[in-house]
């Protein structure tokens, strides 16, 4: 839902980044509002994950020049936790397993963590239960689940419906999907996006990380980005989705090599 | 008893020498009542044992069972008997009604006033007498260090037969408090045929002290035990327990420890099948930091073909704290068709935190299936970074990482265990940066 007077979320100018001496960022920039539902498209390497884990704190990244404002305030200079708690979600695309660890109580202490930033009480064990159940409807999850420890021996289908099922629990204002449909099949994906739909609302943004057009079919993107050697190259509507699909990453080459000729910065469209 | 003059290994007149000296005469035994009447198995084997140290002293590190591990802390303890224990029944821990709860001080008899559940008797003196040391002459431990320092020391044993099912879990505590001393223990178990018995014993201090423990236990063709070994010490306290356990055919034993926080503290899991045909679970967890040595030395002998063993050590380490694992595991020819497996998982949490983990396997037959296998790593960052990334602070999701790791051991103490909050208990002076 593209509004043009609705609140800015999240502002990425000129963010580049590194891992080790590796560039990999080169100068992004992208604006997000309420309500808005963003695509991010690229060959692997091109920069996605790395966009997206480096929104959500991942130590591995350092910011070498530009800036991402947050609902107007300065997102890298918070920790990864004080991140989640004031609304921005990452939804991994390999989640992580972590034997031992209970997966509700993980999911109440998450939970209560970002509920508390809000402002809001503390849910004992009991108001937790309740919440998280009447939550698992959203994505169709066995309550068995639960019980188990964080993602250990799920499937790659249940690790990401676990994932959706967070995104439900801590509300985030910023909701970056990093690959959420890789590893599912369709009646998985079907599910999981359906779940994403039901959690779009007009007071949050989502991000989405994709290769494929398939995550688009079942949830309608307001902006698609394609991106390249660390630069967002071609900004559009859902439509660029499916040129993309139909003509192939090569296009975005031959873009990439134009700009590289020009040596200008990414020639992002601008449609917002 | 007559003393005798001995010129004992260590160095004369060196530190270690001279308190093990005075410990060895504090725990004098007094002579039989009567003059003439004949010393017991008990006070035999003491008598032994006592001229045994007297000639060879504290073992050195340059012995290969104490390469990693020196005994100096010892020395710290005062060469007394630990006094009075009536302050320190654990009253933040009172008992629960499903437990039998006994507590055990080497000087009291902590059967004295208790109504034993059915199934569980004393065992009769004479029976006493005929079994005591058998388990360890099994093992082939009887004349290991740990094993004739108790038995110098301990002048009482705790006996107990079991028969049948066992309904309620027996819990022996030993709650050195903060009392400063050498605090001895011997127990001897007899599990029948198909008996059952769930068991857990737990050693707390906070003073300068020594516990020293020996249990034998028996197990009867298909008696089944589940011993939980639960032990939180500081960092003056120290603690030596052999632990060894016969195992007739098709009889299962489930031994899970847990240590942390001792300054020094070494267990000795001494298994034997005697005809092999058994089940054997081993599971032991070492929590330390500071400066503290955490050593577990387990033996496992299969006598027999067709027996069973199921192995997981873990260990965390903080600081410039010490953890020792070697796991020897026997299979003599006799001894086909064994199946066995060893696994040793450490967590380092300082650059200074060191771990050595030493398997030994010895493997004659040749139609067995034996694995081993050690990792040591840290943190895993990609972890901790999931758990943030939900809003969990670095300390509490590195916190939730330890106790998931320390879980899987503690998950297999018997149940009456969750009333001494383990976690919470070993953990808690193990705070990651």
């Amino acid at each position: 839902m593209i509004r043009p007077d609705a609140p800015v979320l999240l502002e990425i100018r000129n963010l580049h980044a590194t891992v080790g001496d590796q560039p990999i960022l080169k100068g992004v920039d992208l604006t997000l509002r309420a309500g808005e539902i963003h695509a991010v498209m690229g060959r692997n390497g091109s920069g996605k994950s790395t966009l997206s884990k480096l929104l959500a704190g991942h130590p591995a990244y350092t910011v070498t020049a530009g800036t991402v404002r947050y609902r107007g305030e300065d997102l890298l200079a918070l920790a990864p936790e004080d991140r989640a708690r004031a609304g921005v979600f990452l939804g991994f695309q390999y989640p992580v397993e972590i034997p031992g660890v209970s997966n509700l109580e993980f999911l109440r202490v998450a939970t209560n963590a970002r509920r508390i930033a809000k402002g809001g009480e503390e849910l004992d064990t009991f108001a937790f239960e309740d919440l998280v159940r009447e939550r698992l409807k959203v994505v169709q999850m066995d309550p068995a689940f639960l019980e188990r420890s964080v993602n250990e021996g799920f499937s790659g289908g249940e690790k990401k419906r676990n994932e959706i099922l967070q995104m439900a629990l801590l509300e985030p204002l910023v909701a970056i999907l990093d690959e959420t449909d890789s590893g599912l099949d369709i009646d998985a994906l079907r599910i999981v996006s359906a779940g994403v739909n039901q959690l779009a609302t007009p007071d949050n943004c989502i991000l989405l990380i994709t290769h494929y057009q398939r995550l688009l079919d079942e949830i309608t993107p307001d902006f698609v980005h394609v991106m390249a050697a660390g630069r967002i190259l071609r900004t559009g509507g859902k439509e660029l989705a499916l040129e993309l699909e139909r003509r192939g990453y090569d296009w975005v080459d031959e873009g990439l090599a134009s700009s590289d000729q020009a040596d200008v910065s990414a020639p992002a469209l601008e449609v917002v | 008893m007559v003393s005798l003059s001995v010129s004992p290994v260590t160095a004369p007149g060196s530190a270690s020498a001279a308190w093990l000296e005075t410990v060895l005469r504090v725990f004098e035994p007094s002579l039989p009542a009567t003059p003439g009447q004949p010393l017991g198995g008990l006070a035999r084997s003491r008598a032994v044992a006592r001229d045994d140290l007297r000639r060879t002293g504290l073992p050195p590190t340059r012995q290969e069972a104490w390469r990693f591990t020196s005994l100096a802390p010892l020395i710290a303890v005062p060469p007394q008997v630990l006094p009075g224990p009536d302050r320190h029944h654990a009253p933040d821990h009172p008992p629960a009604s499903e437990a039998l709860r006994l507590y055990w001080d080497g000087d009291r008899d902590p059967l004295a006033g208790v109504d034993l559940p059915e199934g569980l008797s004393r065992l009769e003196t004479g029976v006493q007498e005929a079994l005591l040391g058998a388990v360890l002459e099994a093992a082939g431990t009887a004349g290991s260090w740990m094993v004739r320092f108790n038995a110098a020391l301990a002048g009482q044993v705790l006996a107990l037969r079991v028969r049948g099912n066992v309904a309620l879990p027996l819990e022996l505590v030993s709650d050195c408090g903060q009392a400063a001393g050498v605090r001895p223990l011997r127990l001897l178990l007899v599990l029948e045929e198909d008996a059952s018995l769930e068991l857990l014993q737990v050693h707390r201090a906070e003073g300068t002290s020594l516990t020293t423990v020996v249990v034998e236990a028996q197990l009867a063709p298909r008696a089944r035990l589940r011993h939980g070994f639960l032990a939180q010490g500081t960092e003056a306290s120290c603690l030596l327990a052999h632990l060894a356990v016969s195992q007739a055919p098709a009889s299962e034993l489930d031994l899970t420890t847990a240590v942390g926080g001792w300054g020094l503290v070494r267990l000795e899991p001494a298994i034997t099948q005697v005809q092999g045909a058994a089940a054997t679970r081993l599971r032991g967890l070492q929590v330390v930091r500071g400066r503290q040595i955490a050593d577990l030395h387990s033996l496992v002998r299969f006598e027999g073909p067709e027996g069973q063993l199921d192995q997981l050590q873990k260990a965390v380490v903080d600081d410039a704290g010490r953890s020792v694992f070697h796991g020897a595991v026997q299979v003599p020819q006799a001894a086909q068709r064994t199946s066995a497996s060893q696994l040793s998982r450490n967590l380092l949490l300082s650059d200074r935190a060191r771990v050595d983990a030493i398997p030994q396997l010895e493997i004659v037959a040749d139609d067995v299936r034996c694995t081993h296998g050690a990792t040591v790593t840290r943190l895993q960052q990609e972890e901790l970074f999931y758990l943030r990334s939900r809003g969990l602070g670095a300390d509490q999701a590195a916190r939730l990482l330890l106790e998931g790791f320390c879980d899987e051991i503690l998950a297999g103490l018997p149940a009456s265990a969750s009333r001494w909050e383990p976690a919470h208990a070993l953990l808690r002076t193990a705070l990651p940066r």
